[in-house]
């Protein structure tokens, strides 16, 4: 595939998450390289060290060319309809993500609210991070409540990019508003091809972009990212009103 | 902007027009793929209709109106100081009224201050709306603490309306006190036909019963909002409902859009505003006007409209002395789809666990055996839904046979049900019915269990049981417990249910 000249793009706005303490997982899934990345225009993005450093090395795919942005780790794969709820339950809804410790704890209840039926937890009992940087999920992913939580629980576990079939427009808007992770669209029913553990990268392309199943080889075309793009490459809905002057820029 | 005041005719241009007398959905399961890791098979509903089509540009209609908008492109033209709208395009929205409550105001406040500074004010002390409603009575600290945070801002932004309290022990004792937002908003007069009203929770979308566009935003949108006063929206394309005939006695608009939800799934609304018209639109009072629209949200709506009418204005008579401009969809206005249900034809519904479009008929799930009943939540604790429950217990003059909880919305409806008389009773109050039909006294208002909250609280399902509930959500654990069942319903049908121990058409009671 032809390098794509891909434009600097910064996901998410200023960064208005805490610093949490920067205890580096080692989650076995990552590809870990001894090598920096090659040079991304990877964004800081708005998110804390510990996971610009997940993200980073999720990245380290020789395959993926140096201006485009890639994602490669685990994949955690749900059905149809994961509602807030099951996000993250409304009992934990107590924890205000603008707290640093908050925002750790909320982290570790990522996806707990899932029926038994799920055996493989998403965050294992004790832990506060997930082996699962990338989810793949069906229709109508994030439907429910209005609650931040969702997304910032997924992204405070330490996912990068949901990988869905179509999602509700609050969990859509809230994902991109925050920067926790990236709501990517799939034509496909990839849920159904995926089983959570495969090893997939996520490469975000202009007009695009793919997912590769590294066990199956299977690879499926991702769909642009559409109108939320010019708030996405602005870094978020503040950098993006301050760039085209609707509010003052940051003193 | 010389706004149309002509109330949509049929002669609006439909891009689909699609009749639908009973309840003939048609729903598929795709073949399941083999089950691995214990994921749930995809479920995929197909709608008896077409599938929605982009809205064509087409010719110019012979409409009057030059640029013929629905009624949701018009407020947020008129919001965003454009002459006309598209559905599709993004614009930023000037905001009436912003409102948020305890769960998710601190975060929205951090993310306010953060990014407009520590010393920054909200862009006008008399547009924000803070309400707490959440987990109120509990001994949950830091439930408690966001309260206390709610308060610390309100102080220091000397915010006009912070419904406050501080005497968790008796919510009487807390004069500003009042309850569940959505309700509080409507009763305190801060909802408004032709308005933008932004909030903090999904269910924000209720207000549109007053004509007005309301939607619920995340706390990142929210801390924006504080500080701009405004905010990036994306113009809605507009499915609109019809529904016609008289209101039988044993339906109410929990059915009404039940039916609705089970016609075009939890998405079939994604990304659009949904218009509800009509001749039963029409005669449903403000508070049922209220249900239709909470539930928008569960079909994936992102906001719903019911026009403004003399209902309307009677409601806001004594409630607000603002000035406000009713806006109504210009005749030749572009619809991307519309639904027709003949009312007189329907029949009692329920959502069966765990989705809210798992549409049942009540009366065929008559075998289901419950645990419990839930009356209460933005969607079925008003005081209208009550008089609706009394009426059935005093239809039958007998006891439930299971826990019957009851969570009024707001301190108002708490009142209402010891001091409304309610028809056909000789002039007994609700709660004198209750008390006779043995069900658990009325709570301090509030959300209460409908999202199952901190472990403590009231009528929260701890263990797996099987509810029927006047609420608005039934996804795992929405109540609590993971393996809880719950079975959405209307007022009547829950009250029905509890005097059987079964899952009841209240046609048993109410014919």
């Amino acid at each position: 595939m032809a390098a794509v000249s891909f434009p600097s793009t910064t996901f998410a706005p200023q960064s208005t998450k805490p610093n949490p303490k920067s205890v580096f997982p080692s989650p076995s899934n990552l590809s870990f390289s001894s090598r920096s990345c090659p040079s991304f225009p990877l964004t800081p993005l708005r998110c804390s060290p510990l996971r610009r450093a997940a993200i980073t090395v999720a990245c380290a795919s020789a395959d993926v060319s140096s201006s485009a942005k890639a994602f490669r780790g685990l994949c955690y794969v749900v059905g149809d309809n994961i509602d807030t709820d099951q996000i993250i339950p409304a009992e934990h809804l107590t924890l205000v993500p603008s707290n640093p410790s908050e925002y750790e704890k909320l982290g570790s209840f990522a996806l707990c609210g899932l029926p038994s039926s799920y055996t493989t937890r998403f965050v294992v009992p004790d832990a506060t991070k997930t082996e699962y940087s990338i989810i793949i999920g069906g229709a109508n992913f994030g439907c429910g409540s209005s609650r931040e939580h969702a997304p910032v629980a997924l992204g405070a576990a330490g996912a990068v990019a949901v990988v869905a079939e179509s999602y509700a427009r609050i969990f859509f808007r809230n994902s991109v508003a925050t920067g926790e992770v990236y709501p990517i669209e799939v034509e496909d029913r990839v849920c159904e091809e995926c089983q959570t553990g495969d090893e997939v990268s996520v490469l975000l392309e202009e007009g695009g972009g793919r997912l590769i199943n590294h066990r199956t080889g299977k690879e499926w075309k991702l769909k642009p990212i559409g109108d939320a793009g010019p708030v996405i490459e602005a870094g978020g809905i503040f950098a993006y009103a301050r760039k085209t002057g609707m509010i003052p820029s940051a003193a | 902007m010389a706004a149309s005041t002509t109330i949509c005719p049929s002669t609006s241009f439909i891009a689909n027009k699609n009749e639908l007398g009973l309840s003939g959905f048609v729903t598929s399961r795709l073949p399941c793929a083999k089950r691995f890791g214990g994921v749930k098979p995809g479920r995929k509903v197909v709608a008896v209709m077409a599938p929605p089509q982009k809205a064509e540009r087409l010719p110019a209609t012979t409409g009057s109106v030059k640029n013929a908008m629905t009624m949701t492109e018009k407020i947020l033209a008129k919001a965003s100081e454009k002459p006309k709208l598209s559905p599709g395009e993004n614009v930023w929205v000037n905001v009436d009224v912003l409102m948020t409550h305890d769960v998710c105001g601190p975060g929205s406040f951090g993310i306010f201050k953060k990014e407009f500074g520590q010393n920054a004010k909200v862009w006008d002390r008399e547009k924000v709306v803070v309400i707490p409603d959440h987990y109120i009575f509990t001994t949950d600290e830091r439930a408690n603490r966001n309260v206390d945070i709610l308060r610390d801002f309100c102080k220091e932004q000397n915010i006009k309306y912070f419904y406050d309290i501080t005497d968790l022990s008796d919510f009487k004792a807390n004069p500003d006190y009042k309850g569940v937002c959505h309700i509080a908003l409507a009763q305190e007069g801060h909802c408004r036909p032709g308005e933008v009203l932004l909030g903090t929770d999904s269910h924000t979308c209720t207000a549109g019963a007053f004509g007005q566009f309301a939607t619920g935003i995340g706390n990142t949108d929210a801390g924006f909002v504080l500080g701009a006063g405004k905010l990036l929206l994306k113009v809605p394309p507009t499915l609109r409902f019809v529904l016609d005939g008289e209101m039988p006695n044993y339906l109410l608009a929990k059915d009404l859009i039940l039916q609705i939800i089970g016609e075009i799934s939890v998405a079939g609304a994604t990304y659009k505003s949904m218009e509800f018209v009509g001749s039963t639109v029409e005669s449903l009072n403000m508070e049922e006007r209220m249900t239709l629209c909470n539930m928008v949200v569960e079909a994936g709506g992102k906001n719903g409209v019911v026009p403004a009418d003399s209902t309307t204005f009677e409601y806001l008579k004594d409630k607000t002395t603002k000035p406000y401009e009713p806006l109504y969809s210009d005749g030749s206005a572009r619809f991307l789809s519309e639904y027709r249900f003949d009312i007189s034809k329907l029949e009692p519904l329920v959502a069966k666990p765990h989705s809210p479009d798992n549409r049942a008929l009540a009366r065929e799930c008559k075998d289901v055996k419950i645990d419990r009943v839930y009356i209460g939540s933005c969607t079925g604790g008003k005081a209208e839904d009550f008089l609706a429950a009394a009426k059935v217990f005093l239809a039958s003059g007998k006891k439930v046979k299971v826990p019957t909880f009851l969570v009024p919305a707001t301190r108002k409806v708490w009142l209402d049900l010891y001091t409304l008389p309610v028809p056909g009773s000789g002039g007994k109050t609700c709660s004198q019915i209750f008390e006779e039909a043995g069900c658990d006294p009325p709570a301090s208002p509030g959300c209460g269990a409908c999202l199952g909250g901190p472990k403590d609280t009231y009528a929260r399902m701890n263990e797996a049981k099987v509810c029927v509930s006047t609420t608005n959500r039934n996804f795992p654990g929405r109540m609590g417990h993971k393996e809880g069942q719950i079975y959405l319903a209307s007022p009547y049908t829950a009250a029905a249910s509890a005097l059987t121990g079964y899952v009841t058409d209240p046609r048993e009671f109410l014919q």
